[in-house]
């Protein structure tokens, strides 16, 4: 059962573009961006299902994934070290590449 | 069985009509423990540990973390067991507490773009300003502007960091310990620390700067 990460801090990963019919939490902003994964953070039931009376099961790793403003939005004010950092499932990431 | 659940909640004798939103809480509250999801001893319990707490938890937790580097090296490595340090017991499930330091080189602010998750089993419930639809939309892309409308104007070299807490993690920031303040108990300490500070929208205060009362 324990199956390992995809993806370890120092990745680089793109978040899947979808809407799926239903509930889901992963912003539509952020989707089609690129980012660096900056921390697993554990596994949890899929809410995707749980939300709509499944078990959740298997549990998705989750992981904190860093963006930098200014490749999220094309006119950020602010200074090019801004960043954003959104919480994402792992089966809505997809890898760019792998830190070595 | 629903139909017996009828009056087994509180509410006023007086006619007044609840909300259609207190309505379908109810409803919904129903059917879960009609389908064993959860007892109704659960979600009170979670409404009590909701209630019992306040921004000032937070600042107490954050005071101690301020007086012993130690106490916040683990409070922000494993922010459930440092709490139990102090007494605070939180819920061992989902969704999971996640602390992060502000510093002269980086701060953090919290938003929850999709609804209004927040660190609730510690600063108790969000303020309303928190849950709007323009805090919400306007933290993620123009952080510094929020931050400047709550009186902070951060250093172009201050690196910002918006955490958008979409999924099973709640995040509290403890603010950045104000110069000069190393000599102060942790009871004075407290009360520079307001509950903005811990969303990251602002700095703690300095001792100059408390609302007196």
């Amino acid at each position: 059962m324990a199956q390992s990460n995809k993806y370890r801090p120092g990745d680089q990963v793109r978040v899947r573009v979808d809407s799926p019919s239903g509930h889901y939490r992963t912003p539509t902003y952020i989707q089609g961006k690129t980012g660096l994964v900056v921390a697993s953070c554990g596994r949890f039931r899929n809410p995707e299902s749980l939300a709509h009376g499944g078990s959740g099961l298997p549990e998705q790793p989750l992981y904190r994934v860093e963006f930098t403003q200014r490749s999220v939005w094309d006119r950020y004010q602010g200074p090019s070290g801004d960043k954003i950092l959104v919480d994402i499932y792992e089966h809505w990431l997809d890898p760019v590449a792998f830190r070595r | 069985m629903s139909g017996s659940q009828e009056g087994q909640h509180d509410h006023p004798e007086s006619g007044e009509e609840l909300s259609i939103y207190a309505r379908r809480a109810q409803a919904i509250e129903a059917l879960l423990v009609e389908k064993n999801v959860c007892t109704p001893a659960e979600v009170q319990g979670m409404m009590d540990v909701v209630e019992s707490r306040s921004p000032a938890d937070g600042a107490k937790v954050v005071a101690h973390a301020w007086a012993d580097p130690e106490f916040k090296a683990r409070l922000l490595a494993e922010p459930r067991s440092a709490l139990a340090e102090m007494g605070y017991s939180l819920p061992d499930t989902t969704p999971r507490l996640a602390v992060v330091e502000n510093t002269a080189q980086v701060h953090h602010m919290v938003v929850c773009t999709l609804c209004s998750c927040y660190p609730r089993t510690l600063l108790g419930r969000p303020p309303d300003w928190y849950k709007s639809f323009s805090y919400r939309s306007r933290a993620v892309v123009d952080p510094r502007g929020i931050m400047r409308e709550f009186g902070l104007e951060l250093d172009e070299s201050v690196e910002v960091r918006v955490l958008d807490s979409t999924a099973d993690l709640r995040y509290l920031v403890v603010p950045r310990q104000p110069a000069g303040t190393e000599h102060l108990p942790e009871t004075e300490l407290a009360k520079l620390i307001s509950r903005d500070s811990m969303i990251g929208v602002c700095n703690a205060r300095t001792p100059q700067t408390v609302p007196a009362g």
